[in-house]
């Protein structure tokens, strides 16, 4: 009695899951259930039960409303499909003018606006791929095929790549110094030699296009949301979702709004990285103190001064994560919109991934990750570039990296043209080495793979197997018995206790949508893999962060190499894996561990610097020995942060999951694949996503609130 | 009487969703206590001063008095709810938006309590800032704002960033910014009141060595009491919106007007703040003794000269014409009086 007086939370939270288990073991699993059937799989079937709303029919397969629900909102996925078809091809139709026919033609709204948001994106990402690898779409977007036909020698001719390199490393000299202009260099010296220049500089024009396009958005609506507060409170539920939504699918409505190709992948990118932007924006300039702002308006500042001038280079640390994000995103979507069509490294890197060419997909990943890299390094140092006005400079001086630039860029052509003497009928290494032409290690690579398999397979495949068979069949098959009911009432039992009645609610609304969709049985597959995920990758990061905190050197150090693994597309990570383990479910949670491993060891890191000095000065003086201090200072202050990183590492976890469908498992990923491939598959694709962003969002409000709440108790609120 | 430069008739300024409305309604008898008990703060209550050019007037009061607010109706940082403002004979409320840029692009510098500079730009940079952003071309702001950096004695750190210098420093970046337009008004929000005391009182000799040099008018805000007496011209005491009195700091010293303001005066060593003048007989100036001292001498300093003699002492102007007398008794009135009568 004296316990549940002093811990009243903790006998709560007894009693819920008692309750919670006293359900799974009261509910019998019905003899007809079997997983992958269980619920409406749009296979006719005569077991199957049907009913009809909204004029569609809806098939699944009827169990008792304890153990899974029934797929009420089944019709869901196939409105969402008719509504945009009726978007696209019928709603407003109206009169445009057409250039070819030289006549008006009726055409619905929706499908116009596509055609020319298509046309201008195709032009953009056209102009920067032929300045840097030549060709002749650009000049008939302002003439015509006529024109080129009669002019032939009205080509782009593309840049040699010697001149790019000297460019990047000459820009990169003048934003940073000499370190990075020597990575830069070295980059594209690389990709050159190794013959990926040509998906290289795709990829490339593809983000350039892309990053901008998205920071500028994100910037603007960042800025109306900061300065309305009704356009904040529209935005605001789309960010949230958007936040946890899986990659994968935007990618199918996108598909059907814009067709395939770079543009739809530029537009589909947009919408992924701005939404990041737009949140980190606000971020940044809700913190602005008031009076910096009164200073910015007593100078004199007009309002765009003021925003310009003042509000954002004061907000500029949260936004530069927000450029940052950007790049990553952006670097994340160039590999994964090869499923529509965008061309690159990213389209290698899975054709290699698909023929199991580990050595290819290597190369490929690692061009991509260095050019990540490269432009987020070049961005941070451009935003945090200083002016010299005291130096007096000659004219020399002033203008010596456009000067060196010009040079390069004359020398670069001299070469080229030498080339074509040197290299006379076959390809001129001087000015593009083409794809697959320069030296490979591919099969180095792909030899070290098979060196490995033959060597380890043995101790691989007992791994393999043991942790397959032992560890998650079992965690899987005890996910899947869970009855519906009772997964509900934990959800909703723990958000009333960690948030009240409010976090109850809405994750019983979060909750019941997933469980209402026909995909709970996945929805399930997926929960398991990422908890498995999650409870390690967070094991290993606290770990690891707690003991490089220990050292400030340390700490920097592993805060430097989060930024930098953070950086690579999470497509990459797959490389690795399949290379020692093949096309197994290993390989994914595997995968899943070492990407949401990064944001749980930056987080403990974060959290345990923020505990002010004063604190650590205080302990030590009291007597506390440093594993006292850890125990009893550091980390229940730093905790609330910690628990910020977890919720990362769900959403990492997440993300990273349905990525492994690629691979092959049995969760929503696999669908959201699936539907890729399916004329009808937007609505599909969307729900999916929709669901898996539920279940992060689910434990983003769980967290969030606790977090809020354990922060007011701490008063570092 | 020189001329008026700042002016404020029943200024008012009410938080809240019906202010307006309520303030209307009120006919100027603002009770904060009705007006919170339907959702409103009361941040100014009826305001109505005058500043003279090249005077100084300072405002103290607690924290959450309205001394800010008030700041901030006058340089029309927030809008006033009620009453007039003149700078300079021009009604402020009635500026548009572009006027109001002109007038603080040329008139008007602040200074602000937490310093208020910009993170990403060095001391230099920041102190040509209000100047860039009028349209004075780099090399002259740049230029103009050197001399600045040495008016303020920060000479071989102006490259460095905020982050990079102490408070005082830091606070000193900020006078200089505010002094770079050349301005004629000069407000500063408790422009000491986040430094320790050894560098405050270092910063207010500092200010007052400026002042003398540029003779702003100037609105100077502050908690310190001892601080208003060192600085004003004229002092203003708030009170929850109201100013509860506004007078020389002799004044208030002799006679504070509210029991509020008198428990500020009590702790006060009038004979630091006192001059001569403050207390003399201007009526007797016969049998005098041979002792004379300025008018404009502080008590303190001659408090032991006077205190030595029976007769009574006279005091003289700067021209030597004997203005009026001291009682020896009348010294030693003023240092304990105020308190006796407290007690
Ligand atoms: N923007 C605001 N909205 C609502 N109340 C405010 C606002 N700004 C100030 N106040 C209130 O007005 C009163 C005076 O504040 P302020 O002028 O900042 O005081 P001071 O500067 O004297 O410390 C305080 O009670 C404060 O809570
Ligand atoms: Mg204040």
């Amino acid at each position: 009695m004296e316990y549940l007086k002093k811990y009243p939370k903790l006998f709560q939270w007894l009693f819920l899951l008692i309750v919670f288990f006293a359900l799974c073991f009261a509910i019998d699993v019905p003899e007809t259930y079997k997983f992958i059937r269980g619920q409406a799989e749009f296979v006719k079937d005569p077991n199957q039960s049907v009913y009809f709303f909204l004029g569609k029919e809806v098939r699944y397969y009827a169990f008792d409303v304890f153990w899974r629900l029934p797929p009420l909102l089944g019709w869901l996925p196939i409105w969402i499909n008719d509504s945009l078809f009726f978007l696209m091809n019928e709603w407003m139709p109206m009169e445009f003018w057409n250039e070819d026919t030289q006549e008006f033609k009726t055409r619905p709204l929706l499908l116009e606006i596509s055609r020319n948001l298509t046309a201008f994106m195709t032009f953009l990402i056209e102009l920067i791929r032929e300045i840097l690898l030549g060709g002749l779409e650009t000049i008939v977007a302002f003439t015509s095929w006529d024109f080129i036909d009669a002019y032939p020698w009205l080509e782009l001719p593309g840049l040699p790549w010697t001149i790019v390199a000297a460019g990047a490393a000459i820009l990169s000299y003048k934003l940073s110094g000499k370190g990075l202009a020597l990575f830069a260099g070295l980059t594209m010296i690389y990709i050159s030699i190794f013959g990926q220049w040509k998906p290289s500089m795709q990829t490339l024009s593809f983000i350039l296009v892309a990053a901008p396009l998205s920071f500028i958005f994100g910037l603007g609506l960042g800025i109306a949301a900061y300065k309305s507060k009704r356009v904040e409170k529209a935005l605001y539920p789309i960010l949230l979702v958007m936040q946890t939504m899986p990659q994968y699918a935007v990618l199918v409505p996108a598909l059907v709004l814009f067709g395939v190709g770079d543009h739809a992948a530029v537009i589909i990118t947009m919408v992924v990285a701005v939404p990041p932007m737009i949140l980190l924006t606000i971020l940044g300039l809700r913190a602005i103190p008031p009076e910096v702002i009164e200073a910015g308006r007593m100078s004199g500042c007009t309002n765009w001064q003021l925003m310009f001038k003042v509000l954002i280079p004061t907000a500029r640390r949260d936004i530069l994560i927000g450029v940052n994000q950007v790049i990553m995103v952006c670097f994340s979507m160039a590999v994964i919109s090869a499923f529509i069509g965008a061309k690159g490294l990213g389209f290698n890197l899975l054709l290699a991934l698909n023929q199991l060419n580990i050595g290819l997909a290597l190369e490929a990943g690692l061009c991509i990750s260095l050019i990540a890299i490269l432009l987020d390094k070049m961005s941070l140092a451009w935003a945090n570039k200083q002016t010299d006005y005291f130096g007096n400079l000659t004219f020399f001086q002033r203008n010596k990296n456009v000067i060196f630039f010009g040079a390069s860029f004359v020398i670069g052509i001299i070469l080229a043209y030498v080339g074509t003497f040197i290299f006379k009928g076959s390809f001129n290494y001087l000015f593009e080495i083409p794809h697959n032409k320069g030296i490979s290690t591919a099969d180095f690579w792909n030899k070290g793979v098979d060196w490995i398999f033959d060597t380890f397979f043995v101790y691989i495949k007992a791994f393999n197997t043991w942790l397959i068979q032992d560890v998650l069949q079992p965690m899987r098959a005890l996910y899947l018995r869970m009855p519906a009911v009772a997964t509900l009432v934990l959800a909703v039992g723990a958000g009333y206790l960690i948030g009240g009645v409010r976090s109850a609610l809405v994750v019983a609304a979060l909750t019941l949508f997933i469980a209402l969709s026909p995909w709970w049985d996945r929805a399930l597959v997926t929960l398991y893999m990422a908890t498995f995920g999650v409870v390690i990758s967070c094991l290993i990061g606290f770990t690891v962060g707690t003991l490089c905190f220990q050292n400030k050197k340390s700490a920097a150090f592993m805060l430097g190499v989060c930024d930098i693994f953070q950086t690579f597309p999470s497509f990459v990570y797959l490389i690795p894996v399949m290379m020692l383990f093949g096309i197994t479910d290993t390989s994914v949670l595997i995968a899943v561990i070492v990407y949401a491993t990064i944001p749980a060891t930056r987080y403990t890191i974060e959290g345990l610097r923020s505990v002010p000095v004063g604190l650590h000065e205080a302990a030590t003086m009291s007597g506390v020995n440093k594993f006292q201090r850890l125990t009893k200072i550091e980390f229940p202050l730093a905790f609330p942060h910690m628990m910020l990183g977890l919720n990362q590492t769900i959403v990492f976890a997440l993300f990273m999951v349905i990525i492994g469908a690629f691979i092959g498992t049995e969760d929503l990923g696999q669908y959201i694949l699936k539907a890729l491939s399916d004329k009808n598959g937007a609505g599909i694709g969307l729900t999916l996503g929709i669901c898996v962003a539920f279940i992060g969002l689910i434990f983003d409000n769980l967290i969030r609130t606790w977090v809020e709440k354990r922060k007011k108790h701490l008063g570092i609120a | 009487m020189s001329e008026t430069v700042i002016k404020c008739e029943s200024v008012y300024k009410i938080f809240g969703q019906n202010a307006k409305k309520m303030l209307e309604e009120s006919n100027g008898n603002v009770d904060a206590k009705t007006f919170q008990e339907r959702g409103c703060i009361v941040g100014v209550n009826n305001a109505s001063f005058e500043v003279a050019k090249g005077e100084m007037l300072v405002v103290m009061g607690l924290s959450g008095s309205g001394k800010s607010t008030l700041l901030r109706c006058i340089s029309r940082l927030t809008d006033a709810t009620g009453g007039k403002i003149f700078i300079e004979g021009q009604d402020l409320l009635e500026l548009n938006n572009k006027e109001l840029i002109e007038l603080r692009r040329n008139k008007m510098g602040m200074v602000f309590q937490s310093f208020a500079l910009l993170p990403h730009k060095t001391v230099v940079e920041n102190i040509a800032f209000p100047l860039q952003i009028k349209g004075t071309n780099t090399e002259e702001s740049i230029s103009r704002a050197m001399e600045m950096v040495k008016l303020v004695g920060l000479d071989g750190r102006e490259n460095y960033f905020p982050r990079e210098l102490s408070g005082g420093q830091q606070q000193r970046v900020g006078i200089a910014r505010s002094l770079a337009v050349e301005p004629d008004i000069w407000f500063l929000d408790e422009p000491f009141s986040a430094l320790d005391p050894l560098i405050r009182k270092e910063m207010q000799d500092e200010f007052l060595r400026l002042q003398e040099k540029l003779q702003k008018t100037i609105m100077f805000i502050t908690h310190d009491f001892d601080e208003a007496l060192k600085l004003a011209d004229r002092i203003a005491i708030m009170k929850d919106g109201i100013i509860e009195q506004l007078d020389t700091p002799a004044n208030i010293v002799l006679n504070p007007a509210t029991e509020y303001v008198r428990k500020f005066t009590e702790e006060v060593p009038r004979e630091k703040v006192l001059i001569i003048e403050d207390v003399m007989d201007a009526s007797s100036k016969d049998n005098l003794g041979d002792l004379k001292v300025s008018k404009d001498e502080i008590i303190e300093n001659v408090a032991e000269k006077i205190l030595t003699q029976e007769k009574l002492v006279g005091v003289v102007d700067s021209k030597n014409n004997i203005v009026g007398s001291i009682k020896p008794s009348k010294i030693i009135d003023t240092v304990f009086g105020g308190r006796k009568n407290g007690n």
